[in-house]
């Protein structure tokens, strides 16, 4: 420190002149390098960063609603899948069934006329025989008499009426 | 200068005016103090032009310094004094700021010792650009007669008051203001470094004082120098953070529409 130079006191409330001028000078290049190279691009800088961080904001709550969504459509296709799948299996089960029993009824049908047919044909068979049989026993017996008496009868209807009527018993005696 | 007691080591005391005023360097345009302005603006240039020369979505460490200054003076001093219309003021009151900041500190940077603003002519460059800057912004917005009657004359009141009140309001605004502006940062400055230079200069005189009871009472003035160091960084930042808030409340009532 230096004590100042004697005689001149400078009044501390009155500015130096020269200091006026550097300081605007100085002051106005500072202002001007900073506000023209530097100030508008942080600015920017800020702006672009409130920016990022209010738009990842923005894309991450979207995000998520179309998370939601998606979640939602899939829960609902699901649950559209499983009723779908639940009424292919009934309708499966209720058609196996209806084959089952159309199928059953169709085979007992045709069994049943097998059957019959069976019984029918062997009627008939049983009655051409007994019919061939008939007149085969008729025709043996007499003939058999016939040796038996030594004389043919076979011109006689009344000995023909005679054997008609003993078979005849003996069929009834048979079937009784 | 009589009744000025020089101790040992020469050392002026008390502690005087002359103190602010260093010889010249080299004429009245190189002084101490011009060179300080310099290089507070070449400090300020260089900072800034390092640390937002190629500036990222995520900062560095340098570039994220800068926003925070930035970001203090944008949020806390323009949009809270003048809402969204400040913005477009931040850079500036940036500027300010900083260089408001930068200099007041230089009143306790080792080596330099004294804030340039101690020195009323810089606190006048900066409080005449505040001025005609809320004046000019005050017309082009409202009008010349509008910005005066809303500057003037405050609405509600009876009109004989007005003989009252009209010449207060012309001094609030239009004198007052810029006065205060530059004398409340001169002052202060001025004042931090005579605090210093009384608790510093004085521990020495007392060092050198032949009473050894003096002499041990010097370590307490030298504590309260180191003290009021400190207390003379929170100075520093605080007046420049008035500067630029008043600064930004007068723009903001000249751009306002009510009174």
């Amino acid at each position: 420190m230096y004590v100042a130079a004697e005689g001149v006191e400078h009044h501390p409330l009155v500015p130096i002149w020269q200091e006026l001028v550097i300081g605007s000078i100085a002051f106005a290049l500072l202002c001007f390098v900073l506000l023209k190279f530097v100030m508008p691009r942080m600015e920017a800088m800020y702006q672009a960063r409130v920016d990022a961080i209010e738009g990842g904001l923005k894309r991450a709550e979207a995000a998520q609603a179309e998370a939601n969504q998606l979640l939602e459509q899939y829960r609902a296709q699901l649950a559209e899948v499983r009723t779908e799948a639940a009424r292919i299996r009934d309708d499966a089960r209720a058609d196996a069934e209806s084959i089952r029993t159309e199928i059953l009824a169709k085979a007992r049908e045709e069994s049943d006329r097998i059957i019959a047919a069976g019984r029918e044909s062997l009627a008939v068979e049983r009655q051409t025989i007994v019919r061939e049989l008939r007149a085969e026993v008729g025709g043996l017996a007499v003939d058999l008499a016939s040796r038996i008496v030594g004389e043919s009868l076979a011109d006689e209807a009344r000995r023909k009426g005679t054997v008609e009527r003993f078979l005849t018993d003996l069929e009834s005696a048979g079937a009784r | 200068m009589s009744g000025q007691l020089v101790a040992a080591e020469g050392l002026p005391w008390p502690p005087s005016v002359g103190d602010f005023y260093p010889p010249d360097l080299a004429g009245p345009w190189v002084t101490k103090f011009t060179l300080m302005i310099w290089l507070a603006v070449g400090l300020l240039i260089i900072f800034f032009m390092a640390t937002y020369r190629n500036p990222k979505l995520v900062p560095s460490k340098g570039q994220w310094m800068a926003e925070s200054i930035y970001g203090l003076v944008r949020d806390n001093i323009a949009r809270e004094q003048m809402g969204k219309d400040g913005i477009r003021f931040a850079p500036y009151f940036t500027v300010l700021f900083c260089f408001i900041a930068v200099t007041n500190l230089f009143g306790v940077t080792p080596g330099l010792q004294i804030s340039p603003n101690s020195h009323i002519a810089f606190p006048i460059v900066l409080a005449v650009i505040t001025y005609v800057m809320y004046l000019y912004i005050g017309v082009r917005k409202q009008g010349l007669g509008r910005y005066l009657k809303q500057s003037l004359i405050i609405p509600g009141v009876p009109w004989p008051m007005h003989v009252l009140l009209i010449p207060i309001e012309f001094l609030q605004n239009f004198i007052n203001r810029p006065v205060t502006l530059a004398v409340r940062l001169f002052a202060n400055m001025f004042a931090g470094h005579l605090i210093l230079l009384v608790f510093t200069v004085g521990g020495f005189v007392m060092l050198a004082s032949d009473n050894i009871f003096i002499q041990v009472t010097s370590v307490f003035s030298f504590l309260m120098a180191i003290l009021m160091a400190f207390f003379e960084v929170l100075v520093a930042l605080l007046q420049a953070y008035v500067f630029v808030t008043l600064t930004a409340n007068y723009i903001g009532t000249s751009l306002a529409d009510g009174h």
